[in-house]
């Protein structure tokens, strides 16, 4: 376990948004595989994640990691009426986009695809930005994910009116608040801790 | 109260027992439960990583007061009742005037996407307030200021300056978990308020 990975050429670097799958590499040392304690794993949740260096970092700290990702999970697979999946994703991918997280944004732009069945849409939200004219529903969850994301926080009662207008019931505004928050959380560590790679 | 006693996120975005908005979050009862157990493992757990819970205080404070409104009061008020802990306050308090901007901005890998660029302020520490905090903080709260406005600067040339300060990787971890999740819990609480006023 060394510094290896800063010695990496640039040229593998993603300087686009894309819905392609990335690697990433991480800038401090993760926990190598063999030495994850029990307690290391229970912070993972899901031990396939054990492959993962970007979990694996994180497992340096087990207790906040496995409450971390079980609020991940809740948020965006918790589907008991609320927010359909693809709005989830799509604010993921919003709020992504406008922190600039290529990585973050290609996994839930992909979501959002899979879910949505709009591709093209969603490729107009990463090729265009965060001002794409998609629909007014979409618009208006990708403005609200953006107001949200902003420092100061723009976010406010007339961003709830245009969603009630647009028939998002409470929970389901609850649930986008959620997702775009989670992902202020999640771009923030994708972002430091290490970067995306093209495979 | 001890700040175990009651939901964290219910009073930062001052949600009453019984409300519309108990009711609604009580929907998700595993996200309930998981943003306040990571509260717990940020800021009420014993230490393992080598972040002093004062150090925990400090760094919450200090995204708080960078994001303005309500929850700067609850960390602040917590930091408070650490030893030295009323000093540090004030001291964070007059750091974030100068601290306070517009996010996010930043650099984007060269390309395409170089002309969504955007500058804005790269937080320093003065001689006066490096030796009032310590090396060791300071370092750590001009990390913060990039993670909280502008993450998308980061790079791996960041962490020299922390490893020399005397963080570790474990603490960084930890260091870096605390600003994502204060980053996540100001704009919960603050989407919520807003969803229920």
């Amino acid at each position: 376990m060394s510094s290896t990975t800063l010695d990496r050429p640039a040229a593998t670097v993603p300087n686009v948004f894309t819905q392609a799958e990335l690697g990433w590499n991480a800038w401090l040392d993760p926990v190598p595989e063999e030495a994850l304690t029990e307690r290391q794993k229970q912070g993972l949740v899901d031990i396939a994640r054990a492959k993962s260096p970007y979990f694996r970092l994180l497992a340096h700290d087990p207790d906040i990691l496995r409450s971390r990702t079980l609020a991940d999970k809740d948020i965006f697979y918790n589907t008991k009426s609320g927010l359909p999946r693809a709005e989830r994703e799509l604010a993921a991918a919003a709020t992504s986009r406008s922190n600039g997280c290529i990585y973050c944004a290609s996994v839930h732009a992909r979501f959002a695809t899979t879910f949505s069945k709009r591709r093209e849409d969603v490729q107009r939200l990463l090729d265009e930005g965060v001002g794409a004219d998609i629909d007014p529903l979409w618009n208006a969850i990708i403005e609200a994910s953006v107001a949200l994301t902003a420092t100061p926080i723009a976010f406010g009662p007339e961003h709830v009116g245009k969603l009630r207008d647009l028939g998002l019931d409470d929970l389901a505004i609850s649930d986008l608040i959620h997702s775009a928050a989670f992902f202020n959380w999640a771009n923030r560590l994708m972002l430091s801790l290490g970067e995306p790679e093209i495979d | 109260m001890s700040i175990q006693d009651t939901d964290v996120l219910d009073r930062l975005a001052g949600i009453a027992a019984g409300s519309a908005l108990d009711t609604l979050r009580r929907e998700r009862p595993q996200t309930r439960d998981n943003v306040q157990a990571s509260y717990e493992a940020l800021f009420t757990a014993a230490d393992e990583t080598g972040i002093a819970q004062s150090e925990r205080l400090v760094v919450a404070s200090f995204v708080a007061l960078l994001h303005g409104g309500p929850t700067a009061g609850h960390y602040l008020g917590l930091l408070e009742a650490q030893p030295n802990g009323v000093a540090l306050a004030a001291l964070l308090r007059g750091l974030s005037e100068h601290a306070r901007t517009s996010g996010p901005y930043g650099a984007y890998p060269a390309g395409p996407l170089s002309s969504e660029d955007a500058p804005g302020l790269i937080f320093k520490i003065e001689a006066d307030g490096r030796t009032a905090l310590g090396e060791r903080l300071a370092t750590a709260l001009e990390h913060v200021h990039q993670l909280v406005f502008h993450p998308r600067d980061a790079k791996a040339a960041d962490f020299a300056p922390l490893k020399a300060a005397g963080w570790s990787t474990p603490a960084i971890v930890t260091l870096s978990q605390i600003v994502a999740y204060l980053s996540f819990q100001i704009r919960a609480a603050h989407g919520l308020r807003v969803l229920g006023a």
